[in-house]
């Protein structure tokens, strides 16, 4: 304390830059000698990694059947009703869809009538039938018309509107080498393309066919099992290739991400005529939260970062208390009675040392868990590194900022309790309460938006795709923000308390 | 005790703070209560699941309001070392610890009562079209749902006073107080193994003290709303023995 008692720096320095540095100077000392404090922070780091532990010992998936890898890397859903033979060399594949009528699974009585949108019914050529193997197909869906897919992620829109018997579609699928090209019709005369895809270690020979998909449907916070069937006619091939017989058999029965079918329903194929019914479920798309329970993410891993905030807020909050419960705030301020600048240089002492904790914390955390969780069976969502560092900057950053905006609080209030609680309901509660079962997916994504809970956008790694309906709420790790926008959110709630405390600190006898 | 009780009960009703607080309480599970309902979308009849639990979901923010109740009634004391007079002027610091028990639970009861009947009523004018007997102080779940919230929110405060009675200090005792009502049940979803899970969702004082808000579908709670309501009881006894003795044994 006596450093800032010398207000004057050596000569040829700027006075009032060197008086800051020693304001800094005399806040961190108060900090790293106050031994309770050094605790909390090193407390905070230790809870990251201690549930990172927790998270990873607990996981029981062993014997859990390997989670399907597509030709990205990421992982995927290949479940499907298939009708294929192998074909040879170049060639095509045409077929008309004249019906696709969908079930969904019904708690008591089975299985009752209704919309599953992305219900998918025609044609694919795949590299093989192994799970998760390369594919390109052209169907009809649900309510999304006709699309074109390739390699589980790639999507692209056809002919629009759902198909009938008095508005069938047309599908055509040519191969090329290592290009398969999609067409459609409404005619079966005038064709269109949809799109093409390369196909990368498509052999000479790949298993051609119908096929129909029924991913479950999303609804109340939960999803019901599905179940479809499809009426295809005037199936034939041509170009270099010769028809043999067709087998139907059911993809991917095994596959974690299939929940089965539902009660009373199975996959079939029959033949009258040139007339093919085929009833299937599961879904060709890349696996989602919803889709792989087996599955894990780095924030599941980092929960512990809300047992840290707790930490942090505390002591950013007696950071300023406890120098108004001892009245030391006065020859504080008396040694500095520039009042804004003690927010600032406390600011910075408590937002860089909450920073380390939260880096230390999360580092040690995410290699400790992803490992721990993974030999136990899990599989984690991939994750490149530069998203890694992402994770970690980010939650560093959410610690320090949070902070700070205790500290912050601390100043308003000049009382711990009630600033701990503020800063924590505001951070913590938007999250318990986005958990709880019949939270409106709207209102959920309105609480990750304009509260301060927003800022953990930064722990997402999972990807949503709008070609798979799901649950995309912040409690299934799908934020309504982009990482750094849920950030800033949080970012503008403590420069907001700064400015609140300025203001009283400056009005306000000490 | 008449004494140790009439100066607890001079103490808490001469600070402006318990009074604006417990005005906060209630305002606060209110306005939560009013947001959820009409928030919630009521597709079928029964609003696809529980509408006394969704109107008392106030009390979820509520709680934190009557923790900090809990937690000034003592910390602050130590803060401006008014407790070293109290001590001296009663010295059984066993009946002291009682008497603020005593005013910290009426208080909360009287407060608590007042927020969960508004955040009910809130229920009732918010959703449409319920069934009869949902929601009226005359079906028997609900009224136990009701009078288990208020005795849920006075046993939060009793935690609350137990804690910081061990802690002396009150951004410390609070920082306690919500990481175990709110923290313990996030960390208990990141178990996948069920059986750990469940227990944890049982012993954790929020989760399992709110099976009482519970009316339809009990048997897929972790645990039995009496019983729930008995583990936060537990929790409450525990931190005041752990506070008393540690009051008895240290300097104040």
């Amino acid at each position: 304390m006596t450093a800032t008692m010398t207000p004057l720096g050596p000569p040829g320095h700027m006075p009032g830059r060197d008086s800051f540095l020693q304001l800094l100077h005399a806040e961190w000392t108060k900090f790293r000698t106050v031994r309770s404090w050094v605790h909390g922070m090193v407390v905070a780091a230790l809870l990251v990694v201690a549930v990172a532990l927790l998270a990873g010992f607990s996981s029981d998936q062993k014997g859990a059947s390997p989670v399907p890898i597509g030709p990205g890397g990421e992982p995927v859903a290949d479940t499907y009703y298939f009708v294929h033979q192998p074909l040879a060399g170049d060639g095509s594949v045409t077929v008309s869809v004249s019906a696709l009528s969908s079930s969904l699974s019904d708690g008591l009585t089975g299985l009752r009538p209704g919309a599953v949108p992305w219900a998918k019914a025609g044609l694919i050529i795949r590299e093989s039938t192994r799970q998760g193997a390369p594919y390109a197909a052209v169907m009809a869906t649900g309510s999304h018309g006709v699309r074109m897919q390739d390699d589980y992620v790639n999507d692209r829109a056809g002919l629009p509107d759902a198909v009938s018997a008095g508005s069938p579609r047309w599908l055509r699928l040519a191969r090329s080498a290592d290009t398969i090209t999609g067409y459609d019709s409404t005619d079966g005369r005038k064709w269109t393309e949809v799109g093409t895809a390369k196909l990368v270690g498509l052999g000479s020979t790949a298993q051609v066919g119908l096929f129909v998909a029924s991913p479950p449907t999303v609804g109340g916070g939960g999803t019901a099992g599905s179940v479809s069937t499809a009426t295809f006619q005037d199936l034939r091939v041509h170009g270099g290739w010769t028809a043999g017989n067709w087998a139907g058999e059911q993809m991917g029965a095994h596959s974690p991400t299939f929940s089965g079918y539902p009660a009373h329903g199975s996959g079939s194929f029959s033949r009258s005529g040139d007339r093919y019914t085929v009833t299937g479920a599961g879904d060709i798309a890349p696996a989602v939260r919803d889709t792989l329970p087996t599955g894990g993410h780095l924030r599941d891993i980092l929960t512990g970062t809300f047992a840290a905030l707790i930490a942090v807020i505390v002591v950013g909050a007696l950071f300023i208390t406890t120098e108004y419960q001892n009245s030391m705030v006065r020859t504080t301020l008396a040694a500095d009675p520039r009042r804004s600048r003690m927010l600032v240089a406390k600011s910075i002492v408590v937002g860089a040392v909450a920073f380390v904790a939260g880096l230390v914390g999360t580092a040690a955390a995410i290699p400790i868990g992803t490992r721990l969780a993974s030999a136990h069976g899990v599989y984690i969502f991939p994750t490149s590194s530069s998203t890694q560092l992402r994770v970690a900057l980010g939650t560093a950053a959410l610690l320090a900022t949070t902070a700070i905006t205790g500290m912050a609080c601390g100043a308003i209030f000049r009382q711990g309790a009630g600033a701990v609680t503020t800063v924590t309901v505001a951070v913590v509660l938007p999250y318990v309460l986005t958990a709880i079962p019949f939270m409106p997916a709207g209102a959920a994504d309105w609480l990750a938006k304009v509260t301060p809970g927003a800022a953990f956008a930064v722990q997402q790694t999972l990807v949503p795709y709008h070609q798979v309906a799901s649950n995309y709420t912040p409690y299934y790790g799908y934020y309504p923000l982009q990482p750094w926008v849920g950030f800033a959110v949080l970012a503008g709630y403590a420069v907001a308390a700064l400015a609140v405390a300025a203001v009283l600190l400056n009005r306000r006898d000490a | 005790m008449t004494v140790a009780l009439h100066a607890e009960w001079t103490k808490f009703r001469t600070l402006t703070s318990p009074l604006w607080l417990l005005l906060g309480a209630v305002a606060v599970t209110v306005a939560l209560s009013a947001v959820a309902t009409s928030a919630v979308s009521c597709t079928t009849a029964d609003c696809g699941s529980d509408p006394t639990r969704i109107s008392l979901v106030g009390v979820d923010l509520g709680q934190a309001l009557v923790a900090i109740l809990g937690v000034l009634g003592v910390s602050n004391e130590y803060g401006t070392g008014v407790i070293r007079t109290s001590l001296t002027a009663i010295p059984r610091r066993v009946t002291v610890l009682a008497a603020k028990c005593v005013v910290l639970s009426g208080a909360a009861a009287v407060g608590g009562t007042a927020a969960v009947l508004g955040a009910l009523l809130t229920g009732r004018i918010v959703l449409p079209d319920l069934s009869g007997r949902a929601l009226s102080l005359s079906d028997g779940p609900t009224l136990r749902a009701v009078f288990g919230s208020v005795l849920y929110l006075v046993l939060i405060g009793l935690l609350s006073l137990g804690i910081a009675t061990a802690v002396r200090d009150s951004a410390t005792g609070i920082g306690v107080v919500l990481g175990l009502l709110y923290i313990f049940p996030i960390v208990a979803g990141t178990i996948s193994d069920p059986h750990l899970r469940l227990l944890l969702e049982k012993i954790a004082p929020m989760s399992a003290g709110l099976a009482i808000q519970a009316t339809t579908d009990l048997p897929s709670l972790p645990i039995s709303p009496w019983a729930g309501l008995g583990v936060t009881a537990g929790w409450a006894a525990a931190a005041l023995l752990v506070g008393g003795l540690l009051l008895c044994r240290r300097d104040a």
